[in-house]
């Protein structure tokens, strides 16, 4: 339905009781209501202005909503049924022009701006799009008994991961997906194990139960639609005994611009952005795709990551390209990387101070990760701090030659490290025998800088024992709005 | 009355009923399904030699990855040409 009627010729005003200005112009209403040509919608009493005959009633806002009004007063010209010219707020000589009336609003002061229109007070905006827009929610509803606690009834239908979520009401999902252009319905991927179509409105859902802000979707929307990606291998990362699941790395504008942390603590607790993108994720694989822990999950010992793990690459002062670019997109560009990892183990080396020194440190420590003796299993995500990056910084170091000298040293001659060997039956089978050993396949190696201004620590995130083209390959797409 | 939407994908899951348990395995084709993990083979080995023994004939399959779902074709394949299976999970 319109708000203006078909092949209407003349102004529409809309107002409100409770605005000043509102109430100074009802004379000029009241005349121009006179001519016969101006239809008066009044958000909050029909009665207002007084003396106008058949003021239209929209204290639903339908008309408001439909008229898209901001701001009241505002009159529009309408031509043939369509909007031609607006004003808002009073403005003597552009009513009277707009109106052709030069006696129009005299004695009244020139200029008196208007108030916000109800239409437009908090939370408003969204429930008024549901109701008269186009917008339609899917979701089974469910209604929770005046005794209940909408909290404990989450927990018993085993919607959260442990921890309280915020009930996904209505205008909480409608507010949500605010944050987004995407249609509703529209469907983001296939989500393992029980390979279930996950469309917006199903991880806007479980996003604002993760506490999620709208302004945040966009992001939860990306690394969804990266852990449907084949090569992401999602199913199979539930379903190991290993320690692995999704690692949301974050790079680009988008970082900055929803206040996410990839400074102090970064892999740690306190940031709202970082802590319930990565919980977002982890509550859509669990409902959405029904993952759930001694289900499909058959994780032997997890990982207090599996909350969800999410953070963003330091980039503003980094002299080594992120992580995004050396995967082929532009500087700059928002993105989101998956990265199936473990724990984080520390590299702690307080005492190199040249590059050599700390490439071979780091190298050995990495030496050690899953065990020494196995080489080419899990992939592994290195995040740089900002007191060892300094240290390659100063030595003019780029990250092509870190990547080559650390490579080097990651090389063991397999024989020495064959199973049996050393006393210990773990180890490389014997046909590795005869060439050097590499501790990460071919691109198994991800590197970022994170983390706080002191510290000569950085950090190890295990990869999967399946990694590769045999299991899970990191994924990465871009974010849209 | 707070009324919530629903986070999961609402889907009510097929029910399927076992098939019934094969009193005997004379005349049937067994099907040896090995993962990829590591001597999965030699636990199914030692198996179609038991097999054997009892006069069964076996037929060995093998999925790409352990890490991924058997492909539909050899899923389809084992159906197709086995009344029973066995799949070794092994390290």
């Amino acid at each position: 339905m319109s708000a203006i009627p078909a092949n209407f010729n003349g102004f529409i005003a809309i107002v409100k009781r409770d605005c000043k200005t509102c109430q100074l112009i009802a004379p000029v209403l009241r005349q121009l209501a006179a001519t016969g040509d101006c239809l008066v919608y009044s958000q909050d009493d029909p009665a207002f202005p007084p003396g106008i005959p058949s003021i239209r009633d929209d204290r639903e806002l339908e008309a408001s909503y439909r008229l898209d009004i901001e701001i009241v007063p505002t009159i529009i010209r309408a031509v043939d049924g369509v909007e031609s010219q607006r004003l808002v707020g009073w403005q003597r000589e552009e009513w009277r022009a707009l109106t052709h009336q030069p006696g129009l609003g005299a004695g009244l002061a020139a200029f008196s701006p208007g108030c916000g229109s109800k239409s437009v007070e908090p939370g408003l905006p969204e429930k008024l799009a549901y109701k008269f827009g186009d917008t339609r929610l899917g979701a089974r509803r469910i209604e929770v008994a005046p005794l209940q606690d909408e909290h404990e009834l989450a927990f018993e239908r085993g919607w959260s991961d442990g921890l309280p979520i915020v009930p996904p009401t209505e205008d909480r999902v409608l507010r949500m997906l605010a944050g987004t252009t995407r249609a509703p319905d529209e469907i983001v991927g296939v989500i393992p194990p029980d390979f279930a179509p996950c469309s917006v409105e199903k991880v806007a859902i479980n996003a604002v139960m993760a506490g999620c802000k709208p302004a945040y979707l966009p992001v939860a929307l990306a690394a969804v639609e990266a852990s449907c990606r084949d090569e992401f291998c999602m199913h199979g990362l539930l379903a190991t005994t290993y320690f692995a699941a999704p690692i949301i790395i974050v790079n680009g504008t988008i970082a900055c611009e929803i206040g996410m942390n990839s400074a102090h603590n970064v892999l740690g607790q306190g940031n709202r952005a970082n802590a319930t993108i990565g919980r977002a994720l982890q509550l859509v694989i669990r409902n959405v795709g029904g993952g759930r822990p001694g289900g499909v999950d058959r994780s032997t010992l997890g990982q207090p990551g599996k909350i969800g793990f999410c953070f963003a690459e330091r980039e503003h002062d980094s002299h080594w390209e992120p992580l995004s670019v050396e995967r082929g997109f532009a500087p700059g560009q928002s993105t989101v990387t998956l990265f199936a990892g473990g724990g984080v183990h520390v590299l702690g080396d307080q005492k190199s101070r040249q590059p050599e020194s700390l490439a071979r440190s780091l190298a050995a420590m990495l030496r050690g990760l899953h065990h020494p003796k196995l080489y080419g299993g899990p992939d592994a995500l290195l995040v740089i701090s900002p007191e060892h990056m300094r240290v390659f910084r100063e030595a003019r170091w780029s990250k092509a030659r870190f990547r080559k000298a650390l490579a080097q040293e990651l090389l063991v001659d397999a024989a020495r490290i064959l199973a049996g060997k050393n006393g210990i039956a773990e180890g490389m089978p014997e046909r590795a025998a005869g060439a050097p050993a590499a501790k990460f396949r071919e691109g198994g190696l991800q590197i970022v800088h994170a983390g706080g201004g002191a510290g000569m620590w950085s950090a190890a995130i295990l990869g999967w024992a399946a990694s590769g083209a045999k299991g899970s390959v990191p994924v990465t797409v871009p974010v849209t709005a | 009355m707070v009324t919530l939407l629903d986070p999961t994908n609402e889907a009510l899951p097929a029910q399927r009923q076992m098939l019934p348990r094969p009193q005997s395995l004379a005349g049937k084709q067994v099907g040896l399904l090995d993962i990829s993990k590591p001597r999965g083979d030699v636990f199914l080995d030692q198996l179609e030699v038991k097999l054997g023994s009892l006069g069964v004939t076996a037929l060995r399959y093998r999925k790409p990855t352990f890490a991924r779902v058997a492909p539909a074709d050899l899923r389809q394949r084992i159906i197709s040409e086995c009344d029973l299976v066995i799949e070794a999970l092994a390290d």
